[in-house]
């Protein structure tokens, strides 16, 4: 490191401060991305049907609707975790052939556009489907139009998060605690459940966070595998689709509702992250 | 001397890579600059393909090619019910045939969110809707030029699987426990019609799912995942051997009239009037007709 390097410009060590006076071709657009991504936010608050708010939000379609959307989200959160911790292990502890292609297939609901999955889900489980047909046949079980099949449209979509943020948190975390534990005679379950699990459990819950606050907004896989009924499948943001159509001011309404519980996701989040770094 | 060698690979595997993320972020910022001036230009396109109507109806001094209202060009943009998605499909080519330089682009769905779209404001040129109703909400906001004209009916049939494994016969049928029936959501004329329809007939039917417009409902038996649904004639007819109708004297109870209208912000006022022509000639309602709609 002490030849003096080629090129006259020094590294820049992070160290060095970002000199006041930001340049103008950079102010502007960011600017412009700021106000793209809070405007719509602000437009929902200003035409926020406020005074008769409470009227809206006691109507007893919007509680069927948020009870729902809160059930079913946090069984496809625990769906997720027992599914997905696992895997996550898998991807990050262990070598096997194919195993990046795994990794590939796991993230691709991530990218996958929603109503695709819902189809998918539906040509996989639906009453006519490749295993639907055989567990309608064998066990009288049919997933589309029900509450489950809500659950299952919203793992599939949330699962992902969970997966991808647990694997990054186990990749990150010093492997030698789990090798000294199995040295000392604990069996590599042992060891997963009494040494690694404490160490990730912040990357676990906020990736069990991500992936609530993604089934509970989830809404073209919902709407095409669980189809809409009152009650039993019909979540929040079918809910706000549908009144958007016949009553706006009770779409604003269960809009407001969301983002309140979006925002409480995110503070959540922040001290999450506060607390594991 | 082995730093020499060193400092001598060092450059060699320093600047390089640099220089490639270099010229690679050059490459990007060149990506997003073209997407941003393509952006710009559909904008400025499309901005000015609606800008050109003007807000006066004055859709004969239309400003561009000066030329007699013989010579139709541009896109007539039509939001119809996703029950005419055939017939009206196949009137769009024969249009676009007769008016070489012009394009017929739809947007097919449920007539409520559709008047609710051009309520808010979406540039559309002709609306022809499944019910009065959802026609009546776009006249209230003053959306619509002239009166509404019904231009077909529709009425109702019970969709099934095909060879009917069910054996539905009736409406009555359908509110036989086991049975999994899929409607359209009460907001679309479908639905709308089908409450009617079990209302007169003094029935309560509890479906599966409420689906956003009539082909969704229509989907949902073709896939098999529900026993039957309750559709418009021509939906049954459109789906091939895929669903069998099953008609049933309620419907004739509920039979929807079809309106269609010219919108007031019309981008294309002339081309669209000219659509609706074709919509309500012989011509148009022979093709409706084959589809399986009643004359008005």
């Amino acid at each position: 490191m002490e030849d003096t390097p080629r090129r006259p410009r020094t590294p820049r060590t992070p160290r060095t401060r970002l000199r006041a006076g930001v340049p103008l071709p950079l102010l502007l657009p960011a600017l412009g991305g700021l106000v793209f991504l809070v405007l719509p936010l602000v437009a929902l608050l200003v035409r926020a049907p406020w005074r008769s708010l409470p009227d809206q939000l006691t109507g007893v379609a919007v509680w069927q609707a948020l009870r729902l959307s809160l059930i079913t989200a946090t069984a496809a959160t625990a769906v997720a975790l027992v599914l997905g911790v696992p895997l996550a292990w898998l991807l990050a502890r262990t070598r096997f052939p194919g195993r990046r292609l795994v990794r590939a297939l796991v993230t691709l609901p991530l990218v996958l556009p929603p109503v695709v999955g819902g189809v998918a889900l539906l040509l996989a489980l639906g009453r006519n489907g490749i295993v639907g047909r055989w567990l309608d046949s064998a066990f009288g079980i049919t997933l589309p139009f029900t509450t489950a099949g809500v659950v299952v449209a919203e793992a599939f979509v949330a699962m992902p998060f969970l997966v991808i943020s647990v694997e990054g948190t186990l990749r990150a975390a010093d492997p030698r605690y789990e090798e000294a534990a199995t040295t000392l005679g604990a069996s590599r379950f042992t060891a997963f459940r009494r040494v690694t699990l404490p160490m990730v459990a912040p990357g676990v819950a906020a990736g069990a966070v991500l992936a609530w606050a993604r089934a509970l907004g989830e809404f073209g896989a919902t709407i095409t595998f669980a189809g809409n009924f009152p009650g039993r499948t019909q979540t929040m943001p079918l809910s706000v689709y549908l009144a958007l159509q016949s009553d706006p001011a009770a779409a604003i309404a269960l809009s407001l509702v969301l983002l309140a519980v979006s925002i409480a996701v995110l503070a959540g989040l922040r001290d999450r992250w506060m607390a594991a770094s | 001397m082995t730093t020499p060698a060193r400092s001598v690979s060092d450059p060699q595997h320093g600047p390089r890579p640099r220089l490639r993320s270099r010229l690679r972020s050059r490459q990007a910022l060149r990506a997003v600059g073209g997407f941003a001036l393509a952006a710009v230009a559909l904008t400025a396109c499309s901005s000015g393909d609606s800008g050109g109507s003007g807000d006066s109806d004055g859709s004969a001094t239309k400003s561009g090619s000066g030329s007699s209202s013989k010579k139709l060009s541009g896109t007539v943009t039509v939001f119809a019910a996703a029950s005419l998605k055939e017939s009206f499909t196949s009137l769009g080519k024969t249009f676009e045939k007769e008016h070489p330089g012009t394009k017929v682009s739809f947007n097919f769905g449920g007539s409520d969110s559709l008047a609710a779209s051009i309520t808010s404001g979406a540039p559309a040129d002709v609306f022809a809707s499944a019910s009065p109703k959802t026609m009546k909400t776009v006249t209230d906001a003053k959306a619509a030029k002239g009166t509404p004209a019904t231009f077909v009916r529709n009425q109702l049939e019970i969709a099934t699987l095909p060879g009917n494994p069910k054996k539905i016969a009736t409406l009555k049928d359908l509110t036989g426990s086991g049975l999994k029936v899929a409607l359209c959501a009460k907001e679309v004329p479908c639905g709308a019609a089908a409450q009617k329809a079990l209302d007169g007939a003094g029935l309560k039917l509890t479906p599966v799912s409420y689906e956003q417009d009539v082909k969704g409902a229509l989907t949902k038996v073709e896939l098999k995942e529900v026993d039957a649904s309750v559709v418009y004639k021509t939906d049954v007819n459109a789906a091939g051997g895929k669903v069998e109708g099953v008609e049933f004297p309620e419907s004739k109870q509920a039979i929807n009239d079809y309106p269609i209208a010219l919108l007031k912000n019309a981008p294309n006022a002339e081309a669209a009037t000219a659509f609706i022509d074709l919509v309500k000639s012989a011509q148009g309602q022979k093709v409706l007709g084959q589809a399986g709609f009643l004359k008005p």
